[in-house]
Order: C-alpha cells, then sequence, then structure tokens
C-alpha cells in the first residue's frame, strides 16, 4: 500500500466548519484530474489513489459516493449552446467571454437591479457540495460543486411576499454561442423553480467544480444546481433571475410538453415516453456493470419529499 | 458510359472477399477506440451509436448500388450480398451492445422498454427483417425460392426505413445530421419509385 498523499489545504474552498475535509485532502489535484490513467497505471505498482472510504465530505449535503474525475464533468455536457453532440461544449466553449459577467435580478424583489459577478460570490461562503447528478437521458455522475445556497442570493434581495416562482435565463450571445444561431429551440434556454425548492437547502448557484473556476462548457460563470431533479433543470451560464407569481415557462417543457414537464424531479417511476427512468447508467463505471437503480428524488427524498406532499408526481412530472 | 465500363472491367477481376474484409475496418476502429480511451467518457454510448451509425451506412450503401448501375452504369450488384450482411452484422453488434452492456441484460427492463418505446420495437422489427434478409442471403436460397426470392427481399426497405426512423426517433431534437439521413433515405426510397411513375405517366399520356 503506497503512502497516502494529502493536501494540507483546498485551494478557494472556504468551508464552514474550519477543520472539515475538502476533496483536496483525499484526492491530489494530479490524481482526480487523471484517475482512470492512474488506475490503469495502478496496476503496474505506480497508483497512490485515496481509498474510497476517506472521502470525508465538508457539507452534511454531500454525497460520499466517489466523485467523477474532472475529465468526465467537462467533456460530457449536454450545453445546446454550443451544439448537439456531448464533446462539442468542451470542443469550443472556450470562446465565451465571462468576464465581464453581471446578473440581472428583476421581478418581485426588493432589491432589484444588475449585480456584478464578484458581487454575487459574496453573498455567501462558497463550499463544497458534493452531488449525484443524473440525466434526464439516465445517465448520472457525481460532482463535487462549489458554491452557494440560492437561498442566500434570495435572501439578501428580498423576495416580496407575492412570489412564488423564481425563473432563470442563459446568456444569449449567438456569435459565441453557435448553437443559438442554429434552429431547433428558442433561445435564450429558460428554466424556473417554485419558491420552496428555490430556497431549499439543497439548491446551489455553483461557480466552481473541483475548486476550479467554472469550466464553461459546465456553464460558467454561475448555475444553477438542483439535485433531486434531472439535470436540464439546471441552467448554466445565468444572467437573469426574475421572482414571479406565475409558472414561469421552461425551455424543454415549451419545445416538448409530453416529455418535459416542469418539475422534473427524478423519478424511478415515471418513465419519459421514450425511455426508462428505472434505472441510469454511472459515466466513469467502465464497460461492465455501470447501470444502476435511481432512486425517488435522486436519493434527495429526505429533504425535498415533504414539498411535494399529496402532490401527483405522475401528472406532475 | 466509357468511365462506368472502365470502373466495370477493372472490378470484374476482384473477388467479393475483400469487401467483407473492408468491411470489417470499421469495427476494428471501434475497437481502437475503446483500447486508446478515444471513445469518450461514455464507452458504452460510444460503442452502441458507432455501430449503429455504422449499421446506417452498410445499409443506405445497400440501397445505393442498384441506382449506381441504372443511373450512371457502374455494376456493383456482386458486392451486394457482402453490403447487406456487413449491415445486418453490424446492427447485430449494436443490439448485442446494447442488451449486454447498456442495458446489462436486465431483461424485464428491456422488455418493457421493447414494448413501450416505439423507437425501440422499431428498431427491432428492423432486426428481424434483416434476420430473414440474412438468412435467406446464399445462392441456395436464391435457388430453393425462386421467383419468391425477390419478394422477400423487397423486405430490405421497410427494414432500412425502419433503422433510420429508429435513429430519428432517440435523439431528442432531430439534429442537422438526422434530416441528412431521413433525406438521403428519401432520395434511395424516391429512386425506386421513378420507374413505376414513369411507366404510369406514359400509360396515362397514351389514350390523350
Amino acid at each position: 500500500m503506497p503512502p497516502k498523499t494529502r493536501q494540507p489545504n483546498a485551494p478557494l474552498i472556504r468551508s464552514r466548519k474550519p477543520d472539515a475535509l475538502g476533496w483536496a485532502d483525499v484526492t491530489p489535484k494530479a490524481q482526480f484530474l487523471n484517475r482512470r490513467q492512474l488506475m490503469a497505471a495502478g496496476a503496474a505498482g505506480l497508483g497512490a489513489i485515496a481509498a474510497p472510504g476517506l472521502l470525508k465530505a465538508a457539507s452534511p449535503y454531500s454525497t460520499d459516493a466517489e466523485a467523477n474525475t474532472l475529465k468526465e464533468i467537462t467533456s460530457y455536457n449536454n450545453f445546446y449552446e454550443f451544439g448537439w453532440d456531448k464533446g462539442d461544449p468542451a470542443a469550443i466553449a472556450d470562446q465565451l467571454t465571462t468576464d465581464p459577467w453581471s446578473i440581472e435580478i428583476a421581478g418581485m424583489v426588493d432589491k432589484p437591479g444588475t449585480y456584478d459577478i464578484a458581487d454575487i460570490t459574496k453573498t455567501a461562503p462558497i463550499e463544497e457540495r458534493i452531488y449525484r447528478f443524473r440525466c434526464v437521458e439516465a445517465w448520472s455522475m457525481v460532482i463535487p460543486w462549489n458554491g452557494f445556497q440560492l437561498s442566500a442570493l434570495l435572501d439578501r434581495v428580498g423576495v416580496q411576499s407575492g412570489a412564488k416562482y423564481v425563473a432563470f435565463q442563459t446568456l444569449l450571445r449567438p456569435d459565441e454561442m453557435p448553437g443559438q444561431r442554429a434552429g431547433g429551440i428558442d433561445w435564450p434556454y429558460v428554466e424556473g423553480l417554485r419558491l420552496d425548492e428555490a430556497m431549499n437547502p439543497l439548491t446551489l448557484l455553483a461557480t466552481g467544480i473541483y475548486g476550479e473556476p467554472m469550466p464553461n462548457q459546465n456553464g460558467a460563470p454561475i448555475r444553477l444546481v438542483v439535485p433531486w431533479k434531472y439535470g436540464f433543470k439546471s441552467i448554466k451560464s445565468i444572467v437573469k433571475i426574475t421572482l414571479t407569481d406565475t409558472q414561469p415557462p421552461t425551455t424543454w417543457n415549451i419545445l416538448q410538453p409530453r416529455e418535459y414537464g416542469f418539475y422534473a424531479n427524478v423519478n424511478p417511476t415515471v418513465d419519459h415516453p421514450r425511455w426508462s427512468q428505472a434505472t441510469e447508467r454511472r459515466i466513469g463505471g467502465g464497460l461492465f456493470g455501470a447501470r444502476q437503480e435511481t432512486f425517488m428524488f435522486n436519493g434527495y427524498g429526505d429533504e425535498v419529499a415533504d414539498m411535494y406532499a399529496g402532490m401527483d408526481l405522475a401528472k406532475n412530472y | 458510359m466509357g468511365i462506368a465500363t472502365a470502373v466495370n472491367t477493372h472490378l470484374r477481376a476482384l473477388p467479393t472477399w475483400p469487401v467483407y474484409l473492408a468491411g470489417l475496418i470499421p469495427l476494428a476502429w471501434v475497437i481502437w477506440l475503446v483500447m486508446s480511451g478515444g471513445i469518450g467518457v461514455d464507452p458504452i454510448k460510444g460503442i452502441e451509436h458507432r455501430l449503429g451509425k455504422i449499421a446506417l451506412w452498410f445499409l443506405l450503401g445497400g440501397l445505393v448500388i442498384t441506382p449506381l448501375r441504372r443511373l450512371i452504369g457502374v455494376n456493383l450488384i456482386r458486392y451486394r450480398r457482402a453490403v447487406g450482411l456487413l449491415a445486418f452484422f453490424y446492427v447485430t453488434l449494436h443490439l448485442v451492445t446494447w442488451l449486454v452492456l447498456d442495458m446489462e441484460l436486465l431483461w424485464r427492463q428491456a422488455f418493457n422498454d421493447l414494448y413501450k418505446r416505439p423507437y425501440l420495437l422499431f428498431g427491432i422489427i428492423g432486426f428481424v427483417l434483416l434476420l430473414i434478409l440474412a438468412l435467406t442471403s446464399n445462392t441456395a436460397s436464391i435457388r430453393k425460392l425462386g421467383r419468391n426470392w425477390r419478394r422477400v427481399h423487397w423486405l430490405v426497405y421497410p427494414a432500412v426505413s425502419l433503422g433510420v426512423v429508429h435513429y430519428l426517433w432517440q435523439m431528442k431534437v432531430i439534429s442537422q445530421e438526422g434530416w441528412i439521413w431521413a433525406g438521403a433515405l428519401v432520395v434511395l426510397l424516391g429512386l425506386r419509385l421513378m420507374p413505376w411513375l414513369r411507366s404510369r405517366l406514359f400509360s396515362r399520356q397514351r389514350p390523350i
């Protein structure tokens, strides 16, 4: 057994708990960047791979499942603004300008206005949340996000009493996002949450992955992460947040209302009309044994099930 | 016609086995991608989709042979069986990949999916049709079935069409490439209708 390598502190991550361990405590950067190659090399006695049991999460909301490599997370993306293929965003998203960046906060808030990204990210300490991520296409990853709770931002700008929903909008910039020059989708991409969903402590505004600034193909500089919903709810590269009293339109629901609902909660018992949602393929699971059971609310039922009490989730899919 | 005749003359010297051998190159390419990691971070989908796409090339390639002879005069009819059997070979690998690697032999979910998802059903029906074609793609069958052989092998049109629809239907939104495949199929099927249309037109014109 080779000695375990430890890095004393995780760059860019400020945790609420000063003694908490981050990703860097268990997985040196060179390894998470390149775990698969190292695993191959491990057979030759070169590997120094942290035992999965060591992965102690900083946040009680984090999963202890082994995270996907940065390579996997950054080379397999549905970000149709950059093309239809999952490899397109990694290939061309570097042409996206993310500085300067600001978010317009509008609608039923006490302090509407345009907030600079540097100001937004000061809303709350950036923490690490290792979340399961389940795509509606029935594949999944585990991703160590860095970010802060959306609730902190909403508290800061002051949600007015009549507000019931939060609407989000992605950047519209066809000259840098070639997918927006092609047809198929009515750009810009829009998404929405019910206010209680937005205020749920799991709901994150993410600004990074693995302690690195958010890669462009993953939705730089700031994106939503709603881990109990299918991935398309976690809107990328946000430029506008609007508080409203009516349910906002959402892109996939407009496109295919029969296939994609407003709620889009991960639900193994409600199939997509064209495929089963009972199981999922874990990216990075290799050629054999990658398929695993899908959990209700992606395994976050304890935190979110109450919000949907009494609702028919087969109808409100 | 000069070039076509020259091509035909040269091809006459070429036996069919190199076509089978060349048909395995795409498989070698997929295996190489898996070994080298070039298949991407989702190797199962990578293998499955690539095999399906290769099968489509052979399926539509098989439909190119007859119009090529009719319109340009290049005669590749000798290689049509090889192209068809290779198409069947890749469709089978695509199906096995789905069943073994993707579904991991979860038969119940696989069958439920088949039953509920038209695109899977279309794919499977296409496979069954191709199986019939593959089993009768030998000289003995041609002899035994006589003129019925042509009738049986007319099934290639629904089989290829089901394959293309299967491909389009699994997309979230039909991509540009998807429309190109659909367009190619429509053109290739349309070319079959041309002689029929022409005869209809002529027979209508006569009484006038």
